[in-house]
């Protein structure tokens, strides 16, 4: 355990230093903000809406924004230290591959984790603040939950970009890839199921089809902020489907934990195949 | 209990073989110096002994353990062949975390600093060291936790003759505290006083592995004898050639003679009860010449597609 955090408290203090967390959070904080207050500009509307909408919002942003941030801060992990020498000399301690990775993900996982606190968190504090009768208990409900599956959601693509990380033989290989992990799950995925849909004609059954959304970390993470309001009418294209999903708030949790867990594992069978 | 023991190991990559039947022991408190063209298999022979990489064949045992066992690494220092940190942190912070990983006790950080002349710079970042203070670092890195096995993989590149000087200095140091050493060098001049056998690889096989005289012995290379000043000089190059020795001489009164084994009392019983000299030099064969020697045998002796 005391390894792990060895590893861990490496990657946090490199974040520290080199800015990471301090860009994060402020970009959180700011984009939050805007949303909040500016969120209803294109209706004509200035001011703090409503917290629905305001999360609503924030997670159709967090959906693009987390994975891109998750997937920057490790693709290099495992190849960008092997690139610099260093990853030879700590396979020569005293501590296993298991040790190293867990160790990375934790540090890379408080790092971001910690960005979405003081990032969001401000926005919510903000909003508590200056708007005027806010319901307090809602808005402390629905950030929490933002924020923790926010962080759940980076924390999956951390462990993917441990993935690729692991397989590739060049940093730039891991960049590229990183991208097109991005590209897939936050854009292309959704188009494919909308398309299978359409192209279908309703021969495709239908129960299946909301199902697939779980196959798609991001889906499952709107599905968490979207589905917690009563008839949220912000559920539209392709997550209109996961109103037809037969699973409780809970399983989605589950399905992200476990997105996280899969990931991670395969980080690892990849890890400890490297030759050096 | 030896420090390293390395029984008929066989290590493949795919269908290369990189190490044919290798036998290398390792004894406590020994200095060892593993030589070998690039390729040879000394990394690889390293890496076994990491644990990085687990043989093929045969067995591997480090300080009466498998390696890689985190009781053994604890007891281990490794300076890899040019090594490298995180350029961001500085050499203080750097040792540091490498200190945590072994274990080892922080107060070593600053020992260590001082021991390898980096006090100065030790809050500098490792991004601006020169290439010898990076050295110096993993070597610092290295002996953290005062390891009972080093491997140093070419500890003196980068480091100019007063740094080698002191390296060296320093590996004795730790020998005499009863620290085994291996270490991989392609500098070999200088390097002969220190060790206490040489090993010498060529095409995955071991060619030699001896002390030096043994390793002389087994080769038969002449030792040359160089007289100065020496009247008549040609007249004793005449006489050792028709004795078969080869001979050289110079009309300033130099003359050199190799002489081969069991020779070498009686040439110069000859030349200094005879002759007029003003000075000789016995020059012995060198780690260099030893090393070029079993390299050329290896070469000639290499079965087809391996040289």
């Amino acid at each position: 355990m005391n390894q792990i955090w060895n590893i861990a408290r490496k990657e946090l203090s490199d974040g520290l230093r080199n800015r990471w967390l301090l860009a994060i959070s402020l970009l959180f904080a700011m984009l939050a903000a805007g949303i909040a207050w500016l969120g209803a500009a294109a209706s004509g509307q200035v001011g703090f809406t409503s917290i629905p909408a305001t999360i609503a919002s924030l997670s159709s942003l967090a959906t693009f924004l987390m994975p891109l941030i998750a997937l920057l801060l490790a693709y290099d992990a495992i190849v960008g230290e092997e690139e610099g020498g260093t990853l030879l000399l700590l396979l020569t301690y005293p501590l296993s591959r298991a040790q190293i990775l867990l160790g990375k993900f934790i540090g890379h996982g408080l790092i971001l984790g910690l960005a979405t606190l003081i990032g969001f968190g401000c926005a919510a504090l903000a909003i508590a603040v200056l708007v005027a009768d806010v319901e307090l208990g809602m808005l402390v409900w629905a950030f929490a939950r933002f924020m923790l599956s926010s962080t759940l959601l980076g924390l999956v693509f951390i462990a993917l970009a441990y993935l690729l990380s692991s397989l590739v033989q060049e940093k730039s290989s891991a960049a590229g890839l990183a991208l097109g992990v991005w590209f897939v799950f936050v854009l292309v995925f959704d188009l494919a199921l909308l398309a299978i849909l359409v192209l279908s004609e309703g021969r495709f059954n239908p129960e299946l089809l909301p199902w697939l959304l779980l196959l798609n970390p991001t889906d499952v993470f709107r599905l968490i902020n979207l589905a917690g309001f009563e008839g949220a009418s912000s559920m539209v294209g392709v997550m209109a489907l996961g109103s037809d999903l037969p699973v409780g708030n809970g399983l989605l949790w589950l399905c992200l934990l476990g997105w996280a867990g899969l990931a991670l594992g395969l980080a690892f069978l990849a890890f400890r195949r490297r030759e050096l | 209990m030896n420090a390293v023991e390395i029984q008929r190991v066989q290590q493949r990559y795919g269908s290369m073989q990189v190490l044919h039947d290798l036998d290398l022991t390792l004894g406590e408190g020994e200095v060892l110096g593993l030589f070998g063209h690039n390729g040879a298999g000394k990394t690889t022979t390293m890496k076994l002994i990491l644990g990085l990489l687990s043989a093929s064949e045969g067995s591997v045992r480090v300080l009466g353990g498998a390696p890689g066992d985190a009781q053994v690494r604890r007891l281990l220092g490794y300076l890899p062949e040019n090594v490298t940190f995180y350029p961001q942190l500085s050499g203080r912070e750097t040792l540091s975390h490498f200190a945590r990983l072994k274990g080892a006790e922080q107060r070593q950080v600053d020992q260590l600093l001082e021991q390898v002349g980096l006090a100065g710079a030790a809050r500098r970042r490792v991004k601006t060291y020169s290439k010898g203070m990076r050295q110096r670092l993993g070597l610092a890195q290295a002996l953290l936790g005062t390891p009972r096995l080093l491997l140093l993989d070419e500890p003196t590149v980068g480091l100019d003759p007063i740094a080698t000087q002191a390296l060296y200095q320093l590996i004795e140091q730790l020998r005499s505290q009863g620290t085994s050493i291996i270490l991989c060098s392609h500098v070999l001049p200088g390097v002969e006083r220190y060790i206490d056998r040489a090993a010498i690889l060529a095409n995955g096989r071991l060619q030699a592995v001896g002390d030096l005289p043994s390793l002389r012995a087994a080769a038969g290379l002449p030792t040359l004898i160089r007289a100065s000043g020496l009247s008549q000089a040609q007249h004793w190059q005449a006489r050792f050639s028709e004795a078969g020795h080869s001979a050289s001489s110079s009309a300033e009164g130099l003359l050199e003679v190799a002489a081969h084994n069991g020779h070498k009392l009686g040439l110069l019983r000859q030349l200094l009860g005879e002759g007029q000299v003003a000075d000789v030099e016995i020059q012995q064969p060198s780690l260099e010449d030893l090393y070029c020697y079993y390299m050329q045998r290896a070469e000639s002796t290499a079965p087809a597609g391996e040289s």
